[in-house]
């Protein structure tokens, strides 16, 4: 029950952020003329686009840590064994982070050579880390877990899965922003190096994101 | 950068101009023509469920008259009725439709922000439309399990579809999941981001606000129908037990243990509450437009209309479990749910008194939209009072899962959403098609529809406080007493009638298509962004070389001292006046 209520409030929170309670008191109906009061318009489409996504996968996300953790409290669970393929994993898919904070940094500063390096290892390493999981994967049926054998060993397979499906839509932006980020820069263009530039900070958003979202899963995993 | 001319705007905002017939009306990305596939594949599945319920009301009516509908087939057509009703048919129409329609227009955009994404959201939702129909011709047919498709029983043997098409349903809820958030990511960035010069939060016309936050309440609550959605198909498929107790089936042990039905209760309410608000908050706004417009005068009370709206959406995620009271509970969970179920009703009749109050001493117009407008108070003020006979918990109880609930709920979320439709696609039929309807036929089309609804819907209240149940295919003479059966064959006639009085609509809005009048840029004197646009029906880019700019409210209607009655959001203040503070630089 508390972590619905935590649910609810954090539902609540983004609404009214979203809404913007200065906006809504404002009388600017009765006010005649042009009136500009509006921090958004000047953000990207594209990184609003990306936040207001990262609020539908939390939703999503925190849906199945609830249920989780109210599933963990029955006395038939058996947590999964601890593994250190998992740390493994997990390293790899900091580096990646890491990388593409780089990457971002180096945006920043308009260095195209740090961004083609980072950006291409953040996603080597993110495949790395996708390759560890499916081996993880294959040692817990090695050890005779199925998904149908213990309610932990079902949401180990649907968690990690559904993490794996979103690493794999970041890795399609991804591989879209490395190969603009391969091409010969255009110096005439000016809107190709923001292009680029926008993505890899999104990109990055979205990576960190995922990290933590991982980090918390894996707390859970091995937590219960 | 909202209000960049269009030659200014970055890349990805150009326009990509149709070249052929194919990227003007099959792959196109004009939010308009997206707004009409979505509307056209909406009311088409619309109209098989209303075949759906004519059929089943036929065995109902007249239950040793016909073989056609057994008992197997009368909960396939009850469940795919409900589900097609409320997931494809109204929720895809007012926001894929009505969404994707007004919100560009409303508030002085040039498309949606995403134009490509949101070409992708209409053909995956046709995707999960086409998956749910498959259903239909698979050996075992659609899934009977009720349109809450409440585990064990939806996967469980005896279920009619339970190896073909409970697996279809589910998938197409997760298709369509997909789809929506798709194009939900773009309506809420777009208003968020869109809006043209001088349009401020607090002068978006209240269609607006009703799609943008039952938007945001479909992109949070979506989610939990698509946990649910995954983890009954991995219940079924796979052999989990995520919802599926231990039981015997069929005389036998079944393979599952541990798993819990309520659990799959509480995430289908969670998202199953929200989603009547997302059909209503919509409605909400559109019908607050056409009633302003056509009583000529200003919304009363627009701020609080707006506030009403939050508070509603805020409020839908806490009152879930009033779906719940006789799946057994905490009795201080159902206190607490029955509280916030009661608070929800203040914001809502706020509402309520607001529209009547912009009816009061207006210049009303009795025009086809108007009339459905007005209808729409009428039901849904019905269906709001029965809501609070069932949000108590002891007056819930025995009427739970009666012809009381099925009248609650057609009231407010079946023919009052409808009513706006048929209000919002008369009000601005003129402008897509850029053409009048007829007149006759439309009101031919509204008194059969609100007469017939309420012959249809009333007395099922009263079946309801009788004790008759609901999801019964046949009751036999014992069980009801036959007074009871004569008002369901009464009840089953009106609603043959009602569905046949729709073709007036269908007729009306073929035949105006071409033999209407031409109806000019803006018939009703409308003062919102959409009846200011250059052409009529709008063109690709809605607005010509230059964006509009907004100097006022949606709402001045019948303003002292002004020669019209109706002011436009694009016209300066007159006398060079500017109120207010120092404009343009405030951030
Ligand atoms: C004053 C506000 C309202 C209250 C207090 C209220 C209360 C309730 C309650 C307690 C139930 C459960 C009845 C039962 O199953 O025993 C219910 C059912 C239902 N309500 Fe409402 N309601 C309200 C408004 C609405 C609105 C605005 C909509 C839709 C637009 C709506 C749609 C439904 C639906 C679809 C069901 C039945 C679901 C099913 O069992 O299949 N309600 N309502
Ligand atoms: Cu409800």
């Amino acid at each position: 029950m508390n972590v619905t209520l935590l649910f609810t409030a954090l539902v609540g929170a983004i609404l009214v952020l979203l809404l913007l309670v200065r906006q809504l008191r404002t009388k600017s109906w009765l006010e005649k003329g042009i009136i500009t009061e509006d921090s958004f318009s000047t953000l990207a489409p594209k990184r609003v686009g990306l936040f207001v996504f990262l609020g539908v996968v939390t939703s999503l996300f925190l849906l199945f840590m609830i249920i989780y953790n109210e599933r963990a409290e029955f006395p038939d669970w058996r947590p999964i064994a601890d593994s250190r393929l998992l740390w493994f994993n997990t390293a790899l898919l900091v580096i990646g982070s890491a990388a593409l904070q780089l990457a971002r940094n180096a945006a920043g500063h308009g260095r195209l050579s740090g961004i083609r390096i980072n950006l291409t290892a953040a996603g080597v390493f993110t495949i790395a880390f996708l390759v560890g999981q499916i081996y993880a994967w294959n040692q817990l049926t090695a050890a005779g877990h199925f998904m149908a054998t213990n309610p932990a060993d079902a949401f180990f397979y649907l968690l990690t899965g559904l993490h794996g499906v979103h690493l794999l839509g970041g890795l399609f932006v991804w591989a879209k922003a490395t190969t603009n980020a391969w091409q010969k820069p255009d110096p005439e263009d000016v809107s190709q190096a923001a292009g680029l530039h926008l993505s890899v900070q999104l990109c990055s958003v979205y990576w960190h994101y995922l990290l933590l979202l991982w980090l918390v899963l894996f707390y859970m995993f091995t937590s219960t | 950068m909202a209000y960049v001319a269009l030659a200014d705007r970055d890349h990805e905002q150009h326009l990509h101009h149709p070249q052929s017939w194919i990227t003007r009306w099959v792959f196109c990305q004009d939010h308009k023509v997206i707004a009409i596939q979505y509307s056209i594949t909406a009311i088409a599945v619309g109209v098989v469920a209303m075949l759906l319920s004519s059929m089943f009301r036929m065995q109902l009516g007249f239950p040793d008259s016909f073989d056609l509908v057994t008992p197997d087939k009368y909960y396939q057509y009850v469940t795919m009725h409900g589900m097609i009703m409320v997931i494809y048919l109204l929720t895809a129409l007012f926001l894929g439709g009505f969404g994707n329609y007004l919100i560009p227009l409303q508030l002085g955009a040039r498309d949606m922000v995403f134009p490509f994404l949101n070409m992708l959201s209409y053909w995956v939702y046709l995707v999960s439309v086409l998956i749910l129909m498959a259903s239909f011709f698979i050996p075992g047919g659609p899934t009977g399990a009720g349109w809450t498709l409440y585990p064990p029983q939806a996967i469980s043997a005896g279920t009619p579809g339970v190896n073909g098409g409970i697996l279809l349903m589910l998938l197409s809820l997760a298709v369509f999941i997909v789809a929506f958030t798709m194009g939900g990511l773009n309506y809420v960035t777009t208003v968020l981001q869109a809006r043209c010069r001088g349009m401020t939060f607090m002068r978006m016309p209240l269609s607006v606000w009703g799609i943008f936050v039952a938007t945001v309440l479909g992109l949070l609550a979506f989610p939990a129908l698509l946990v649910a959605a995954i983890m009954m198909l991995l219940d079924n498929l796979i052999g989990t037990s995520f919802f599926m107790p231990e039981m015997l089936t069929m005389g036998g042990q079944g393979e599952h243990n541990g798993g819990s039905p309520v659990l799959f209760q509480h995430l289908f309410w969670f998202f199953g509450h929200p989603e009547v608000y997302i059909v209503a908050l919509p409605a909400f706004g559109m019908v607050s437009d056409v009633l302003s417009t056509h009583a000529r005068k200003n919304i009363f009370g627009y701020r609080m209309m707006v506030w009403a709206i939050v508070a509603i959406g805020g409020l839908s995620f806490v009152v879930w479990a009033h779906h719940m009271y006789v799946s057994g509970m905490n009795p201080y969970f159902g206190f607490f749910f029955a509280t916030t179920t009661l608070i929800i009703a203040v914001p809502t009749a706020l509402k309520v008194y607001n529209w009547v109050l912009t009816l009061w001493r207006g210049d009303i117009q009795l025009t086809v939209p108007m009339l459905f407008a007005i209808g729409f108070i009428f039901t849904f003020t019905h269906g709001g009072l029965t809501g609070l006979f069932l949000g108590n918990v002891t007056v819930d109880l025995p009427l739970s899962d009666t012809y009381f609930v099925i009248g609650h709920f057609h009231m407010v979320m079946g023919v009052s959403p409808v009513l706006v439709l048929f209000a919002a696609i008369y009000h601005w039929y003129p402008k897509i098609t850029g053409r009048m309807f007829s007149d006759t036929l439309g009101k031919w089309h509204f008194w059969c529809t609100l007469l017939g609804t309420y012959t249809v819907y009333l007395p099922m209240h009263y079946l309801g406080i009788l004790g008759v149940p609901r999801r019964y295919w046949s009751y036999g003479s014992d069980f009801i007493p036959d007074s009871a059966q004569s008002l369901n064959s009464a009840i089953t006639v009106a609603a043959i009638f009602v569905a046949a009085s729709q073709l007036f609509f269908f007729i009306n809005m073929i035949w105006s298509l071409r033999n209407g009048e031409k109806s000019g840029p803006n018939p009703w004197n409308a003062t919102t962004l959409e009846w200011q646009t250059p052409n009529t029906p709008a063109v690709h880019g809605n607005w010509g070389d230059k964006l509009p700019e907004v100097h006022r409210w949606a709402y001045d209607y019948s303003v002292p001292g002004e020669a019209r009655d109706f002011v436009p959001q694009t016209e300066p203040p007159h006398e060079g006046v500017v109120s207010g503070r120092d404009h343009g630089v405030e951030h």
